[in-house]
């Protein structure tokens, strides 16, 4: 990245870091949904972007991170800081397993993004049923009123878990870096890029892949033990929906896979468009029911069509943020 | 007796079975040639079950007899993406294509939903409550017709493949896109004919849909996951799969929703997709590529 880049976002960061200092509610609650958008679209980017996984079913690992910490708050009182461990664990498994039968039986490509769907479905299905966790009908977690920022049970204000989200964004972007510059790192990119020659210099694809999963099913959970605090509300139909798992992925695809920017990026760009298309339908008085979803999968197709490899690397060479075309990071 | 119910709901699963069947055969097609999955299917499916409903309420036409027209019109539709958008995207990697036909597939909804509106809309047909004897079996005379015009329509389809010139080189382009070329076949072409034959293929699924469900825009994401699972069962690619894939699929949601709760039978379909991709990836019928 060149010093223009970089002071660039630092800039960026300070302003997100002052934003609720000045923004009125509606902007932080507006800026808090565009930053987990952000932070699980990283998650995600672990396995597609990173190493060529690709996931149409994170969901799953939302949901079950979600249900997991909300459980265990609400019938055995662990606070989420404990709780959070629990829901990675969860969904680390449930990724490893995913994972395993995917790997070891040669399932690949469209095939191993139907087997990611057909679990979350499967989840999604199953919590519909399960009568301990509120079924269909919802799980909730009771708001205790106004006793203050409680940080140790993640309970207060909306400004608590902006900050909250924020350092999650700043960790995962902070660990993506890392984690793409260690020797897994480039492990991961030469299986994306090249497999069979990956495996022939000497790269163990299978335990390489099974890490980016769990890597990322865990990171996705800690979203969804965000989820369940911020929201306070679970339903099934919403947490593993096949159209939370597209929600998920849209902002790194946007904002250009396998690049640490691009998914934060997305983010900024999709959430505002789906805000300012809802407020310009309200002013125009001509509200459709479905009239925004048009629009916003028109955007995509003209977003996908023009700039297919995400708008990040286009952005970063127009501004020249970084040095070399194709060196992104 | 308790055999008879058996055997009622699994020819009644079998008969919804052939029309999802025909579905998924579309979906097969598309992507055994194009090699693009389309993930609007479904959307495409529910168009074909509007166009169905309105021919029906504006001059009566029966839904097995509406489903040329409707087939005409998903051709130039499926035509045309594949012209003006898709084609550009064979080449590309896998999720630019989903992100692609995803898009389509949310415009496509969201124009039914403003268009129609999210109301359920049915078809009347004169035969709509009548039974037809058949040994120990009483079937329903919409699912009887239904499952019969999608075995006519799969025939076609199979004797086009199979024998027609067109058919021959769209199979030539799916076997070997570099050698179909050579030879002198115009690949472009071909593929944009193939989208529109798969295309029309699922309208006609839906307008033969309309006979045994109503019509309503939320459908559509249920039938896109529902005719990649048809597919992976049967064996993405072959033909006689998807339609024993979609068989299958089918009685296993009748027999599942008679034995357990209806809202669990789409897990049983889930559980076997998952079987399948497991014990044999390649599915049902399907060769190991």
């Amino acid at each position: 990245m060149t010093r223009r880049g970089i002071v660039l976002l630092a800039l960026l960061g300070l302003l997100l870091l002052v934003a609720p200092l000045v923004a009125d509610r509606y902007v932080v609650s507006v800026l808090t949904t565009v930053l987990w958008f952000a932070y699980v679209g990283q998650a995600w980017n672990v396995m597609m972007g990173f190493s060529g996984l690709l996931s149409l079913g994170h969901a799953l690992y939302v949901g079950l991170g979600a249900y997991a910490s909300a459980a265990l708050f609400v019938h055995f009182g662990i606070g989420p800081w404990l709780g959070l461990w629990v829901a990675m664990l969860v969904a680390m498994a449930a990724g490893c397993f995913i994972g395993f039968l995917g790997f070891r039986f040669g399932v690949r490509g469209v095939h191993f993004a139907l087997l990611t769907i057909a679990f979350a479905e499967v989840a999604r299905i199953g919590f519909d049923h399960m009568q301990w966790l509120g079924g269909s009908g919802g799980f909730f977690i009771p708001v205790a009123g106004d006793v203050g920022n409680d940080l140790l049970n993640l309970r207060g204000s909306p400004t608590l878990f902006y900050y909250v989200i924020l350092a999650l964004v700043l960790g995962a972007l902070a660990l993506s870096r890392v984690l793409l510059h260690s020797r897994l790192g480039y492990q991961w990119l030469a299986i994306r890029e090249e497999p069979e020659a990956a495996e022939a210099v000497g790269v163990d694809l299978f335990r390489a892949r099974i890490a980016a999963v769990a890597v990322s099913s865990a990171l996705t959970a800690l979203g969804g033990v965000f989820q369940a605090f911020y929201f306070n509300n679970l339903f099934p139909e919403q947490v593993f929906s096949m159209g939370r798992s597209i929600e998920i992925i849209l902002p790194a695809i946007v904002g250009g896979i396998g690049t640490l920017i691009g998914p934060i990026l997305g983010a900024f760009i999709l959430t505002p468009l789906g805000e300012g298309l809802t407020f310009l339908i309200e002013v125009s008085g001509f509200d459709l029911p479905g009239l925004k979803q048009l629009f916003y999968g028109v955007a995509l197709v003209v977003i996908v069509v023009f700039r297919p490899e995400g708008v990040w690397p286009w952005l970063a060479r127009k501004l020249r943020l970084v040095r070399a075309p194709g060196e992104s990071a | 007796m308790p055999l008879d119910y058996y055997l009622n709901i699994a020819a009644s699963g079998l008969l919804n079975g052939l029309v999802y069947g025909l579905a998924a055969l579309g979906l097969s097609v598309i992507f055994g040639v194009v090699r693009v999955v389309n993930f609007a299917h479904g959307e495409m499916m529910v168009a074909g079950m509007y166009g169905a409903v309105l021919l029906a309420g504006f001059i009566g036409l029966d839904p097995i007899l509406s489903a040329p027209i409707i087939a005409l019109v998903l051709f130039a539709f499926g035509w045309g993406l594949q012209r003006g958008l898709v084609n550009r995207f064979v080449e590309r990697p896998e999720h630019m294509q989903f992100i692609l036909l995803l898009g389509i597939a949310t415009i496509i909804l969201n124009a039914m939903l403003m268009l129609f509106g999210p109301d359920s809309r049915n078809v009347q047909v004169p035969y709509g409550f009548d039974t037809v004897e058949v040994g120990p079996l009483l079937l329903d005379a919409v699912r009887l017709r239904a499952g019969a015009a999608a075995i006519v329509v799969a025939a076609a389809l199979f004797a086009f493949f199979r024998f027609s010139r067109p058919g021959k080189a769209i199979r030539a382009c799916a076997d070997n896109p570099l050698g179909a070329r050579v030879v002198g076949l115009n690949i472009d072409g071909l593929y944009a004919m193939t989208f529109g034959i798969g295309s029309a293929v699922v309208g006609i699924a839906g307008a033969l849909m309309t006979l045994l469900v109503d019509a309503r825009p939320q459908l559509a994401p249920e039938y896109t996951l529902l005719s990649f699972i048809i597919v992976i069962v049967g064996g993405l690619g072959s033909l006689p799969g998807a339609l024993l894939g979609g068989v299958l699929i089918g009685m296993s949601e009748a027999l599942a929703g008679f034995l357990l709760t209806p809202s669990l039978k789409s897990l049983f379909s889930y559980a076997v997709l998952i079987v399948v991709l497991l014990l044999r990836p390649q599915g049902l019928l399907g060769r190991r590529s």
